[in-house]
């Protein structure tokens, strides 16, 4: 079941259409809405191994649909604590609920400065807009 | 429709091969096959139904009108399978001697003339299997060539156009290239500026396909030419479009150094449901000391293979590439002479009429005349109806045409590039324009039918996300335990052959 | 001769809707520097009788395996080919098609595929076959490449036991990959796990050959080990034909495994077209180069195959692609497909096993040393002829008996050896007659 378009207010958001939500010195990574509607249901995730680094604007991985695959980038840089292993079973939960179940990686970090750089769900929406 | 393992029975067989009465030779334990293959047991005349029936299943330039752009779907002379089925070509072996396959270099080295004069260019090698491997040679020889001159450090870099088929950008980073794109302007040549300011010391070369996969001629060629070679850089011509210019100009005239011919487009080898084909390259004469070996030359009065090339890049296939390929892709081309510009002129003349009769009913993303191919968009029936390309390459199944390819280029949304080839007659035309213009109409009285479209073929739409996410690619022996309840042969989905 | 369909009446009424005057008008988006303005200098066209005239004239200045009595093999084989593979691929519906891009108008070809997937799987004993590559040179090349991304390493090791045009085609491709290659020489005609052991340290695949280039019996377990011991990936090249017999490769440890399909299906034709296969472990399933078909079902429920796992290739994933192949061998893998539907798991068995026997009864008959007289022998093995081996090749010719390939063209210090192929379609009398000959010829 697809999900509704949204872009959550407690979440900081990429370019890239891609979102981190922030708890403590960790962050939970994810793509927005808007990325997996242009892709389509997703059928595989490439995710990075556990406790391995990711860099700010960098990919740390693919998600693939029928006819398209798209780099994740990473809005953040720090180490790579848990890959989501419901998102590896089953992709297409990134398409059902992108923002919950869908989220696709947990990491440390690094540098909690970088923060600043994102957009919020505001400036996000303002972004779509214009493309 | 069942699997042949799904027909299998214990002890069935059909081939029988000679027995002689000899003392039997043993493997050692440890090599020796433990499980036998559970390969098909059938009689023959289950064999041959079964292949029948999926033959029935499949769709062909013999079954029907196949304007698949960029594929060049002609008519395959059957003249040229009896000849390849000659026994001196069918049995003979790569390896014989030279004076004993004299007939086969002959045939390589008239073959080679004629590709280098419809080319425009001086040498040639056979070798490469397919188009994409003749572009991975190119890039190879391109390679080679600085290397020789000593620039192998700074000529790092290859661009393509943004129209370019995938397996430009592929082939680049294969043979371990860096990858630049450049623009397309709003005629559907090459953006100049963008060019200009790509090129530059670091510019090993272009791989451009002219006319382009739009079907358009770069109205600049000869400008992109020099822009490319004032830097110090090679033009690589990528012939998957050859079939719209031969005996009209040619690709070393433009200013080409390299170019790869698809023999399976431009020169009828029949594409057997994905290949054979041949990518012979064809090259000016400073890069022939790169070309692969063997190369076939003259010595006195016959020819021989020569692997004596110092500078060659190596091999890039087994033996002197796809034989049996070259045959028929003579035979066809001395079929026509020098009437191989008639062919090219009659493709784009059928490529010219439909698109006359087609662009009021769909968008013309490039309003101009076109080549051999050209490319719709069927954006105004998603804009107005909700009906996408897909939807019209189904429905057309139905009305017995086989789709044109759809979604490329990537720069045009809703992309239908049509080819109709030179050997399709007006009234094939007529009809496939028919069928388009009452999609057009259908799009708007009854999307549904195209949603749900194919409706006449043995199966329904598919469901590729479940191909992607499950990827089932070998018959599961074990998980098909009660293939007593697989349906039987006369049960199968009934469908009219060709519709 | 023609295979155009326009009338002149066509023309002229094609060229008023289409808004231009002359044909010569359709090209004047042409630059006119780069108009060509002559006729093509080709010569005069042939009539079908004309044309079938002249390539037969070709052909019959060819001596092809029906002209004279040949041992030579070295990679190609003269097995026989049933009459119903010529029958499969003579349906226009397989003969013409392209790629089957649009699934409900290709079901035939990719349900062939399909089973041609669940052959080369079930003769290899690994998980996931591709749809086929050129040939079994090219397949190799493409498993180094696998074998590149998957391990991270950049050095091939390659036994010298493999056939050559295999090896000159791996190095060839390796510069472009970023891979450096590394011989292994053999050692009394096979690979010394030992040796294997010396070169494979951060190797990205170690290639081995059986039977191997020379017909001998590899140790193709031990040598599967050794790279298995550093994480290389083992790529066992094999013969079809010998998989009735020899153990299959993911049955060893190999981790991928190709070869040449010629011997399955294909007539010799000069070299080809043929097919290559590739095979792997499921491991590596998003890292195969090719074509891969896919079972699914329709809108109805029904069974149907699809192209499959396509972002891995070069239409959508581009410059990352896994290969930038698009064009394979489909008609000469369903050849393939067809004629091992005919042997079936027995006649397989039975080929193989013909084979060996008549290697035995050769190498006996022949009466000649034996280059490696230690091995065991699959349809080939090689013997001294006590001159030069090119020399006895020409006078046996003369005799209408081509003997083999001179091993000579391809090995220091074997300039007298003669590698004879034997396939279940030379008789024991046959191979009588090339031991009188080679007692003639032979030093």
């Amino acid at each position: 079941m697809a999900a509704e378009e949204s872009y959550p207010d407690d979440l900081r958001y990429h370019r890239e259409h891609d979102w981190a939500r922030v708890d403590g010195d960790t962050a939970t990574l994810g793509i927005t809405w808007y990325a997996q509607d242009a892709l389509g249901e997703i059928v595989h995730y490439e995710a990075p191994s556990e406790g391995a680094s990711v860099a700010r604007d960098e990919s740390y991985g693919e998600v693939e649909s029928v006819k398209a695959v798209s780099d994740l980038i990473s809005p953040l840089s720090g180490e790579v604590l848990e890959v989501n292993p419901k998102v590896l079973e089953e992709p297409e939960t990134v398409n059902d609920d992108p923002y919950g179940d869908g989220w696709l990686l947990r990491v440390r970090m690094s540098d909690p400065a970088e923060l600043d750089d994102l957009l919020d769900a505001g400036a996000y929406r303002a972004l779509l807009v214009e493309q | 429709m069942r699997l042949i393992f799904e027909k299998s029975s214990p002890g069935r067989r059909a081939g029988s091969l000679p027995a002689y009465d000899l003392p039997r030779a043993e493997v050692p334990e440890e090599l020796r096959r433990q499980r036998p293959p559970r390969l098909p047991e059938v009689a023959e005349p289950d064999l041959v139904r079964h292949f029948t029936a999926l033959a029935d299943r499949n769709f062909g330039v013999d079954t029907g009108f196949y304007p698949l752009g960029s594929c060049t779907m002609k008519h395959n002379p059957r003249v040229n399978e009896r000849v390849v089925n000659l026994p001196g070509f069918r049995d003979l072996h790569p390896l014989q001697e030279e004076e004993a396959s004299q007939g086969a270099l002959e045939l390589m080295w008239r073959l080679e003339e004629i590709l280098a004069e419809v080319c425009g260019l001086d040498a040639v090698s056979l070798q490469p299997a397919a188009g994409s491997q003749g572009e991975l040679t190119g890039l190879m020889l391109m390679r080679a060539y600085f290397a020789d001159r000593g620039e192998a450090d700074e000529r790092r870099v290859v661009i393509t156009a943004d129209t370019a088929h995938g397996t430009n950008p592929a082939s680049v980073a294969m043979s371990g290239f860096e990858l630049q794109k450049v623009a397309t302007d709003d005629r559907g040549n090459l953006d100049l500026d963008d060019l200009r300011a790509k090129v530059d010391g670091r510019t090993a070369g272009l791989m451009l396909t002219n006319p382009s996969t739009l079907g358009l001629f770069d109205e600049h060629i000869e400008e992109v030419s020099k822009i490319f070679h004032d830097a110090g850089a090679l033009l690589y011509y990528d012939g998957a479009n050859l079939n719209a210019v031969c005996g009209i100009s040619r690709p070393g005239d433009m200013g080409f150094d390299i170019v790869h011919i698809n023999l399976h487009k431009t020169f009828s080898q029949p594409h057997g449901g994905g290949g054979p084909g041949g990518g012979p390259i064809v090259v000016r004469d400073i890069l022939e000391p790169f070309l692969p070996v063997p190369a076939v030359v003259r010595d006195g009065d016959g020819l021989r293979l020569d692997y004596d090339r110092p500078k060659t890049i190596g091999k890039v296939r087994g033996y002197c590439g796809p034989f049996g390929v070259f045959v028929r892709s003579y035979a066809f081309i001395r079929a026509y002479g020098p009437a191989l510009r008639e062919m090219s002129e009659v493709a784009v003349l059928n490529a010219n009429y439909l698109l006359a009769r087609l662009r009021g009913a769909y968008d013309l993303p490039f309003d101009r005349l076109c080549m051999h191919e050209f490319v719709l968009s069927a954006r105004n029936l998603k804009r107005e109806h909700g009906i996408t390309a897909l939807d019209v390459a189904k429905r057309l199944m139905d009305f017995g045409f086989h789709p044109p390819t759809i979604y490329f280029p990537l720069i045009v949304p809703e992309a239908l590039m049509i080819e109709p080839t030179e050997t399709e007659a007006k009234e094939t035309l007529d009809a496939f324009v028919e069928a388009m213009l009452a999609i057009a109409d259908e799009a708007a009285a009854d999307p549904q039918v195209l949603k749900e479209a194919p409706h006449h073929r043995p199966v329904r739409r598919l469901d590729e996300v479940k191909a992607a996410k499950r990827a089932v690619v070998k018959y599961g022996f074990e998980a098909h335990p009660d293939l007593a309840h697989a349906p039987a042969e006369g049960q199968a989905v009934e469908f009219q052959k060709g519709a | 001769m023609s295979y155009l369909a326009l009338t002149d009446a066509d023309r002229e009424e094609m060229l008023a809707t289409a808004g231009v005057a002359s044909i010569d008008e359709l090209f004047r988006d042409i630059p006119e520097g780069v108009r060509f303005r002559r006729e093509l200098d080709l010569e005069p066209a042939l009539s079908e009788p004309e044309l079938v005239a002249h390539l037969t004239e070709l052909a019959e200045r060819n001596v092809d395996t029906g002209r004279e009595l040949s041992f030579l093999g070295a990679g190609v084989y003269d097995h026989y080919v049933p009459a119903v593979v010529d029958a499969v691929l003579a349906r226009g519906e397989f003969l013409t098609a392209y790629t089957p891009y649009q699934p409900e108008m290709s079901q035939g070809v990719l349900q062939a595929i399909f089973e041609y997937q669940t052959a080369i799987c079930e003769l290899t004993g690994m998980d996931v076959s591709n749809a086929s590559g050129y040939d079994g040179t090219t397949v190799a090349a493409d498993a180094c490449f696998v074998a590149k991304h998957v391990t991270g390493r950049e050095k091939v090791v390659l036994c010298e036991t493999v056939n050559p045009q295999v090896r000159q085609v791996v190095k060839t491709y390796a510069p472009g990959f970023g891979l450096e290659v590394v011989e292994v020489a053999h050692r009394g005609g096979v690979t010394d796990p030992g040796d294997l052991r010396d070169a494979v340290a951060d190797a990205a695949c170690v290639i081995f050959q059986q039977p191997n280039f020379f017909g001998c019996l590899e140790p193709a377990p031990d040598l599967a080990a050794v790279a298995n011991d550093v994480e290389a990936l083992p790529v066992a090249h094999v013969d079809l034909v010998s998989l009735g017999v020899l153990e299959a490769p993911g049955a060893y440890g190999a981790a991928i495994a190709v070869g040449e399909g010629q011997s399955a299906g294909n007539f010799q034709s000069y070299g080809g077209p043929h097919y290559g296969f590739l095979a792997a472990r499921s491991d590596f399933i998003r890292r195969m180069p090719g074509r891969i078909v896919g079972e699914t079902t329709d809108l109805s429920g029904e069974r149907g195959y699809v192209l499959t796992l396509q972002t891995r290739e070069q239409h959508i994933r581009r410059e990352k692609a896994t290969s930038n192949i698009t064009t394979n061998q489909t008609l000469l893998a369903l050849a393939g497909l067809v004629h091992l539907a005919w042997l079936g798991p027995q006649g397989l068995r039975e080929q193989g096993e013909t084979c060996m026997a008549l290697g035995e009864y050769a190498k006996e008959r022949l009466g000649l040393p034996l280059v490696f007289p230690d091995q065991t022998t699959f349809k080939e093995f090689a013997v001294r002829v006590g001159r030069s081996a090119k020399d006895v090749i020409r006078d046996a010719r003369a005799r209408g008996v081509h003997p083999g390939y001179a091993l000579g063209r391809d090995y220091g210090g074997l300039d007298d050896a003669l590698l004879v192929a034997v396939t279940e379609k030379r008789t024991p009398a046959d191979i009588d007659r090339l031991a009188e000959v080679l007692g003639e010829v032979a030093g």
